[in-house]
């Protein structure tokens, strides 16, 4: 019961955010800072649970936008229409290369999904069905509401909201799972969870096709916001690098750090964009780039570790202390 | 064969060896300390900036940014590993991979901040101009970048596997507890692994930047050839480097000209994966 009630406060404070922070900008940054928690979070299945540290998941969030942007583009449908087939695409393709990927660990399975990714980017880039290197655009003006074409972002940030409950329903439902617990042992170590029978292959594939097709809602969902796609918005590695650092940041493996590394780095690039103008765009990655440095050194369990950390030595001072204070004597 | 494959394979082979160089610098810090450089074509590309820095500071060709840029970042290597490697190589995965990729983005845009994204370039005839050997055409800073990064990577191999510097670093690399109550100290070896490593980048920029474009974003595509170099060579393999970065040369060169430029970098990208697939050894290590 006071579980719920501690989720409530966090909950109602952002369902409150864009009515009380009301300019555009404010809405705008909201609603950018869940889109982004949504694609960390969904990353964090595969990367945090898992410990496999997939840098090509921006494959998936293409596939979502292209799904999106090309059912307009090639068939004059609501873009929602692409949600999920997107899905579908993000699933079967993280399915094909998660196989053979997979059996990789650790270093090389980071490789193998940038090779991925690069290659996906470069292939699109050449594709002319898919709009080259121009890409993809939405509607310019929406037909009806299911175009998902608006001007404020405040539609967007309900539905993001939404979206991100469910993500993180998904996820919290999946930790409690026989699966959660395979995933955890798997990232400890592979080896000793095999050896107990846990099928770590499978599970791992599970994983990966969960995450993938949780991380290509959020594609789509970004290329409805800002009305169109190229395999740089779409396909390009920064992403990945992005959803990485935002859910290690916050916490990887925990259920609301993406979430707390998406409100910390998604105002940190908007206002050193705005502040900086142009010029800035080569700071922001400068900034992030000192950033992610600094949690690997000092903090690779992200914020909420150190918080939860802190938290525990603050609620029971006694428990620690009172060793020191018991053998005073001692050597 | 005709006569044009015969030129686009000798240009394959001389980039080729500039590829072998710097990836032998990846493959050496790979085997050695089981840790993989995600900025180490950011580090090729900082040699580019340094050869480039050279030239329109003091009007200085490849003979002086050469030394320089080794000397640069070698020096960088060695700070890399002290402030950075050796605290996060005793964590978990995900720090190693964040820390090197923290890195990389670092170095990137910061030059990108600098210089900005425009792409810069060395005079054309800096170190001389088109010779003919045997009827083939060929750019004296190709020659030269070819045959130095050949010359200093079989030198590489030599010192790995010749001298007492050498045999110390593979016993650390074999055991660092071992090694260590041989007398052996991990930490400098491993700081003289990164420096090898890091001064073998700088070598490779200075030498392609008399010819190759010079922009913040090529380490790129250059950290992806080291690692597919690497891949195919075998981990911690410096002769598997060589012939490795000269195949990939090669076959850049020809999917370029029989396919097209545009997908040359498919062409590797998707042997890359292939080979992280179905040989993960490499093409000369024991499975």
């Amino acid at each position: 019961m006071r579980r719920w009630l501690w989720l409530s406060i966090p909950l109602a404070l952002l369902i409150a955010y864009p009515l009380v922070l009301s300019t555009p900008f404010q809405q705008r940054l909201g609603a950018l800072v869940l889109l982004y928690a949504i694609t960390a979070s969904a990353w964090n299945i595969v990367g945090g649970y898992a410990g496999q540290v997939s840098v090509g998941h921006v494959v998936f969030f293409g596939c979502g936008a292209y799904a999106a942007m090309g059912a307009y583009t090639h068939f004059g449908l609501s873009p929602l229409v692409g949600i999920p087939a997107g899905i579908v695409l993000a699933v079967a393709i993280a399915a094909l290369i998660g196989v053979p990927t997979l059996r990789l660990s650790g270093h090389y399975f980071s490789m193998a999904t940038i090779a991925v990714a690069e290659l996906v980017r470069l292939i699109v880039t050449n594709t002319g069905f898919l709009g080259a290197a121009v890409g993809l655009s939405g509607p310019t003006v929406p037909r009806n509401v299911f175009d998902l074409s608006f001007i404020s972002s405040l539609p967007y940030y309900y539905l993001f909201l939404v979206i991100l409950a469910v993500t993180l329903g998904i996820t919290w439902w999946m930790t409690n799972s026989r699966m959660g617990f395979y995933l955890r042992a798997i990232r400890d170590s592979e080896r000793a969870a095999r050896s107990l029978g846990a099928p770590a292959s499978r599970t791992k594939l599970h994983a990966f096709m969960l995450s993938a097709g949780l991380t290509s809602v959020p594609g789509a969902l970004y290329a409805m916001m800002f009305g169109f796609v190229d395999p740089e918005s779409g396909l390009g590695i920064l992403i990945s690098v992005k959803i990485l650092i935002m859910a290690a940041l916050g916490g990887a493996g925990l259920l609301f750090g993406p979430l707390v590394g998406a409100a910390i780095l998604v105002p940190l690039e908007e206002i050193s964009n705005n502040w900086l103008g142009g010029s800035g765009a080569g700071l922001t990655f400068v900034l992030y780039g000192a950033i992610i440095v600094l949690i690997a050194r000092f903090q690779p369990g992200g914020i909420l570790t150190l918080v939860n950390r802190l938290w525990a030595r603050w609620k029971t001072p006694a428990a620690t202390t009172a060793p020191q204070q018991g053998a005073p004597h001692a050597p | 064969m005709s006569f044009v494959l015969v030129q686009v394979i000798a240009g394959g082979l001389l980039l080729g060896a500039v590829y072998a160089l710097f990836s032998s610098g990846l493959t050496l810090v790979w085997g050695m300390m089981n840790i993989v450089n995600f900025a180490h074509g950011d580090f090729v590309m900082l040699g580019m900036y340094v050869a480039f820095m050279v030239f329109t500071l003091f009007g200085a060709g490849p003979l002086a940014g050469a030394p320089l840029a080794t000397i640069v970042l070698a020096t960088l290597g060695v700070i890399v590993y002290f402030g950075l490697i050796r605290s996060i190589m005793k964590g978990p995965m995900l720090a190693q991979i964040l820390g090197t990729f923290g890195l990389a983005l670092l170095l990137r845009y910061s030059v990108f901040w600098w210089f900005g994204a425009n792409f810069l370039s060395l005079p054309q005839n800096i170190v001389g101009g088109t010779y003919a050997v045997f009827g083939l055409r060929i750019e004296a800073s190709r020659l030269l970048a070819g045959v130095v990064a050949l010359l200093v990577t079989l030198g590489l191999h030599l010192l790995l596997t010749r001298t007492s510097l050498g045999s110390k670093m593979l016993a650390v690399a074999e055991d660092a507890t071992a090694a260590q109550l041989m007398g052996i100290r991990p930490d400098t070896m491993q700081a003289i692994a990164w420096a090898i490593a890091a001064g073998a980048t700088g070598l490779a920029g200075a030498l392609i930047a008399t010819f190759f474009y010079i922009v913040p974003t090529v380490g790129e595509t250059l950290g992806i050839v080291a690692f597919v170099t690497v891949s195919l060579g075998g981990f911690g393999s410096v002769p598997g480097a060589l012939v490795a970065g000269l195949l990939i040369g090669v076959i850049e060169s020809l999917s370029a000209y029989l396919i097209g430029a545009v997908y040359k970098d498919i062409v590797v990208y998707a042997l890359f994966l292939s080979f992280l697939w179905f040989r993960p050894q490499g093409l000369m290590g024991k499975s």
